[in-house]
């Protein structure tokens, strides 16, 4: 058993490092990683350090990415920013698919009544009203980190579900479920064995559409008072200030979106990449 | 934009969409800016001082010391149907606002009138007639007041003086109900220069002249287009298009952009109103004022307005802006570093603490209250070495956070109601509603209570620098900058002056080319 | 099907008692009400603006009173407006929403899908790569990006569209645009995932090898399952769509309902959170009744059944 899925496992990964955009994208995120890990420090400046007589500088030595309007460095607040939006972004899209799959498989597998029920729930809690949701949240346990997970958390993984059960419900007729079937196996071998690896594509290329949503969901929730309090950055929060002066002073907003940007394609690449390498059928090629 | 010239229609930014357009329910300045288009008060105001003018008044007597008014009304001031107005109008409008059922939030406005308060309050036993509002005969209206207010005619320009017409009222039943379709375009019965054409809530309010107003010879714009537009950069955009002749607001992050690029249409105007902090006196470390001027001391307030603000505001050393109503306070808020840090030492040292805990300071989210804490974090940081943990909230989580006393340090602003010092140093009476920093102070109450019954304005200005000096000393609130009204305006747009309350009379309003006298 | 019909119609009542239930005591526990503003208003008017509104009774009493109401198609005055009754204010907004929505979904399906069919067809090649990367940067773009830009480019600088406002078709081009585009970006990405799984299954591959032409393939037989996940993802996508977008709402000045949406909640408006809430629920269990028929007919096997 372990031999197989050690076995199955290896071959994903040799079929993704064939892949030349797949492993170009893993280097690039390595890449944003690592200056966001390690960018706050190589910075002369703090993300919050103020320069009053420094204000709106363009990009140049002094200031890499130049300044904003208080004077503050923004390399030092963008890479500062990218660990807290990776951090939010990657986590929270992982919280959201894990509940989304679970919950979408079990109710299109399960089928019938249990299904319509399950789906019902997906609806109230699509038209729950989310500013005061979050606003509840805040109330009931204060201004907790890990709020902002439970609260994007939320809302990330309906979709999720419903895309999940909808390739379920389209899968469980299929030969190789009924084959299963009749070997008697468990339910949670077919689910995750059988009917998982098979409707993985699209919950891979849902996933990767995810991180954007929720790092700027995350400059949403700040406004609310959740999660990123000022003078700290988000990326979210960097693109959103930055938008609003693009023509004045359009580093602000290209330096953060660029990072932006990088991190979406290569995690775009990446999951196409993952997608076709861990795609049961494509082995029979 | 051209065709506009021809058609005098103004198409004017309003910020945001009215809550009402009752002028005895209203609350806001997009109120104002609608109210007075539709309705006029017994007087009118000067479009470059505020100065009263006649206005339903035509003339007026002041008696017993300035405790009684005696207006004489014109006999050709209509309603928007027809209907004449008479003195009675008014003393049903004002019993209307005063009628505790109504719940009129501006109610207060009207206390100068003999038993208002009490009326309002129903802390006596009063009859409506009571209240100091006496129609002699439909031309002739005798107010009464409880002390004699130095600024009594200019207050009657605030909407919530503003008579309604009594048919109308009666037809919608709307003597003691918020919410009625009264206000809506067909109903909607007037006296001002303009009467209401359209309203589509969130996109426009629609106002036509009124043939039927009294000065109707002198209102040269045809109509006036209030368009609601809340984000400040889509109003930019909107006016840079031509879509409109003013704007609400102005972004302060746009300043140095829309100077180079619209010199002469970014208007920097004085607006009377004070942005500040308030302490929370319950709360440590604020409980100690040493603490409290230390906070003070520390900032640099012209370095504030210069490099942050940049709008053109003016750094506030006092509470009361200077020059309210003629009255000039002696700064007392100043930028003494050195001063500062050895007034929080002296307070460390006492109660043996190595630096102070974490302050935390509470704002409502908005981009520009953010800039302010960000930078008073800084300043606060490099001098007195106080690590300022900022708390965002939204508007009415903020609102409960404050008036509930959750809070240690928090941000706020004043805009003054009419032009005198009194609307701003009132609120720090000993337990005022608005006070909400635990402060009380009996001199100060003292002072104040002199400043009320006073007739003589040098008398007045020596009790209101009193508190002022009292605010100063004790720091309660750490006053930041004065508000300066940041807007664009068509050059086209003639008859419009900067005032302090922002008020512009329309009907003195009109457009003309650039050259055109 | 009918009966599938029937159930969602009876299922979906108690899903609107439960959520108009959650709804209106969430509204009331969040801290402040309608009535605070920054001057605050003295104790005895608050009295009388509760009682005047009802909020003085228990709030359970103000319950049973909401849905007495409701049964009776009466969703009140709005707290925050309250010249106007929310159904006017939903009923004026809903058109301008609707209109914008629709040419939106319009302008994401006419790009999104054959972009993402084509790119699944030609799997790695430039046909591939190119729509996929224009999709990434319509994703890396959000719409309070987007719009401003738009309107730079295609109203300020070459003046053919204006830049705000809703009074005419040509005010409908920029911000279906701005929010068309950003839609079509995830239905491209989504369609090319579920092309490529359909692509892969035996019948698609035998009808390939046997020499079907590629069109006949995609529309005939890999189309249909290949849908599934983009059609899943439409009918939340298409809820929001016409129940409006405060952002886009907001950049171009649009009376839409997003703006409900969002103010009402802001305002402690609880009339109006209650309305919108309740009409946005009813899109939403609608539009997914819709999208679990339109699978049940995409879906190839249960054709086959049929």
């Amino acid at each position: 058993m372990t031999q197989q899925s050690s076995s199955l496992g290896r071959d994903a990964w040799l079929r993704l490092r064939a892949n030349r955009m797949a492993m170009l994208s893993i280097y690039l995120l390595l890449g944003i990683f690592l200056i966001s890990l390690v960018g706050p420090w190589l910075s002369s400046y703090s993300y919050e350090q103020q320069d009053l007589d420094h204000i709106f500088q363009s990009p140049g030595k002094n200031h890499l990415f130049g300044t904003d309007n208080l004077g503050r460095d923004v390399f030092a607040r963008t890479t500062y920013g990218g660990r807290i939006s990776l951090a939010v972004g990657l986590l929270a899209t992982l919280v959201s698919l894990v509940i989304g799959v679970t919950y979408g498989m079990l109710s299109g597998y399960l089928g019938g009544r249990m299904d319509a029920w399950m789906m019902r729930a997906v609806d109230v809690l699509y038209s729950l009203p989310f500013i005061i949701f979050v606003i509840l949240l805040m109330v009931l346990f204060g201004r907790n980190f890990l709020l902002l997970f439970l609260a994007i958390g939320a809302v990330e993984w309906l979709t999720m579900a419903r895309i999940t059960r909808a390739q379920t419900l389209n899968l469980k007729k299929a030969e190789f479920v009924e084959a299963a079937r009749a070997l008697g196996y468990s339910h949670s071998r077919i689910l995750f064995r059988h009917l998982l690896p098979n409707l993985i594509g699209p919950i891979i290329i849902y996933a990767t559409l995810t991180v954007p949503a929720v790092m700027l969901l995350e400059a949403v929730l700040s406004f609310l008072g959740l999660g990123v309090q000022a003078p700290m950055s988000s990326w979210g929060s960097l693109i959103k200030e930055g938008a609003e002066k693009m023509d004045a002073a359009p580093w602000l907003l290209f330096f953060p979106g660029s990072f932006f940007c990088l991190t979406l394609f290569a995690l775009n690449f990446l999951g196409d990449g993952l997608r076709d390498a861990l795609d049961p059928k494509s082995s029979k090629d | 934009m051209e065709t506009a010239l021809d058609e005098q229609i103004l198409h004017f930014g309003l910020g945001s969409e009215p809550q009402y357009l009752d002028p005895h329910l209203a609350t806001s300045v997009a109120a104002h800016n609608i109210l007075s288009a539709l309705l006029e008060g017994l007087v009118s105001e000067d479009p470059k001082t505020l100065k009263p003018l006649p206005g339903v008044a035509k003339s007026w007597e002041v008696l017993d010391e300035g405790r009684t008014y005696i207006f004489h009304l014109r006999k050709n001031a209509h309603w928007s149907n027809g209907d004449k107005v008479t003195a009675h109008d008014f003393v049903y409008s004002f019993r209307r606002i005063l009628n505790p059922n109504l719940g009129a939030q501006y109610a207060s406005m009207l206390y100068p009138l003999k038993n208002a308060k009490e009326f309002h309050q129903s802390l006596k036993s009063l009859a409506i007639e009571d209240i100091g509002a006496k129609a002699l005969d439909a031309d002739t209206l005798v107010l009464t007041l409880e002390n004699p207010v130095p600024y009594f005619l200019e207050l009657l320009n605030h909407y919530s003086w503003f008579p309604v017409h009594q048919p109308t009222i009666e037809k919608f039943e709307a003597y003691e109900k918020m919410g009625s379709a009264w206000t809506k375009p067909n109903n909607f019965v007037g006296n001002g220069p303009f009467k209401l054409k359209k309203h589509h809530i969130n996109s426009v309010i629609e106002v036509a002249k009124n043939k039927h107003y009294w000065d109707a010879e002198r209102v040269r714009l045809r109509g006036i287009r209030f368009y609601p537009i809340e984000a400040v950069y889509t109003e930019e955009r909107a006016y840079r298009s031509g879509f409109l002749h003013l704007t609400q607001s102005v972004s302060a992050d746009r300043i140095d952009f829309l100077k180079e690029k619209y010199p002469d249409e970014l208007h920097f105007e004085p607006y009377l109103g004070t942005y500040f902090y308030r302490f929370n006196l319950d709360m440590p470390p604020f409980n100690d004022a040493r603490v409290r001027r230390a906070f003070s001391l520390s900032i640099d307030r012209k370095r504030l307005v210069e490099k942050v603000l940049k709008g053109g505001q003016a750094p506030a050393s006092t509470f009361t802006p200077p020059g309210t109503g003629g009255f000039y306070p002696d700064p007392g808020f100043g930028h003494d570093p050195e001063t500062a840090k050895s007034l929080l030492n002296s307070y460390l040292q006492e109660k043996g603490l190595e630096k102070l805990p974490p302050v935390e300071l509470s704002y409502n989210t908005s981009e520009g209250h953010k800039k302010v804490a960000e930078a008073l974090h800084g300043m606060w940081k490099d001098i007195l070495g106080v690590e300022i943990r900022l708390l965002n909230m939204e508007w009415k989580v903020f609102l409960s956070t404050i008036s509930n006393g959750d809070f240690t340090l928090a941000r706020a602003g004043w805009i003054g109601d009419y032009v005198d010092p009194h609307t701003f140093l009132q609120m720090w009476r000993s337990g005022d509603g608005l006070n909400m920093t635990g402060w009380a102070n009996k001199s100060y109450d003292q002072a104040l209570h002199q400043a009320e019954i006073s007739i003589s304005k040098e008398e007045r200005w020596k009790s209101f620098q009193t508190c002022e000096d009292l605010l100063a000393e004790e720091t309660p609130i750490l006053p930041l900058y004065f508000y300066v009204h940041l807007t664009l305006r068509h050059p086209t747009v003639k008859g419009w002056y900067p005032t302090l309350l922002d008020h512009h009379p329309y009907k003195y309003v009109y457009l003309a080319k650039e050259d055109h006298p | 099907m009918s009966k599938l019909i029937v159930s969602r119609f009876l299922q979906a009542i108690p899903t609107i008692w439960i959520i108009a239930t959650l709804t209106f005591f969430m509204t009331r526990y969040a801290p402040g009400g309608p009535f605070d503003s920054e001057r605050a208003i003295p104790e005895e008017i608050k009295v009388k603006l509760q009682s005047h509104f009802g909020l003085d009774q228990p709030l359970f009493h103000q319950y049973l009173l909401y849905f007495k109401n409701l049964l009776r198609g009466d969703l009140g005055p709005s707290f925050k407006y309250p010249d106007w009754e929310v159904s006017e204010l939903i009923a004026t907004a809903f058109p301008v929403s609707l209109t914008l929505g629709l040419f939106s979904l319009l302008i994401a399906l006419l790009i999104g899908i054959p972009a993402g069919m084509l790119a699944a067809l030609r799997q790695n090649s430039w046909l591939d790569y190119l729509p996929m990367s224009l999709s990434m940067a319509g994703i890396c773009l959000p719409t309070f990006v987007l719009g401003p830009l738009l309107i730079y480019t295609l109203s300020t600088q070459l003046g053919i569209f204006p830049a705000l406002g809703w009074h005419g078709p040509s005010d409908w081009v920029l911000p279906s645009l701005t929010l068309g585009l950003f839609y079509a970006s995830y239905i491209a990405r989504l369609t090319r995932a579920g092309m490529l799984e359909t692509l892969q299954l035996d019948y698609v591959r035998t009808a390939r090898a046997k020499g079907a032409s590629s069109l006949r393939v995609l529309t005939k037989h890999a189309a249909r399952g290949g849908l599934l996940p983009v059609v899943t993802f439409l009918g939340p996508a298409f809820a929001g769509l016409i129940s409006g977008s405060f952002v886009i709402e907001s950049i171009f000045f649009i009376p839409g309902l997003g703006k409900f949406f969002v103010t009402a909640a802001f305002n402690r408006d609880y009339t109006m959170v209650l309305g919108t809430v309740l009409f946005y629920a009813t899109l939403i269990i609608l539009l997914n009744l819709l999208v679990d028929l339109l699978q049940a007919w995409l879906d190839p096997k249960s054709r086959e059944v049929r």
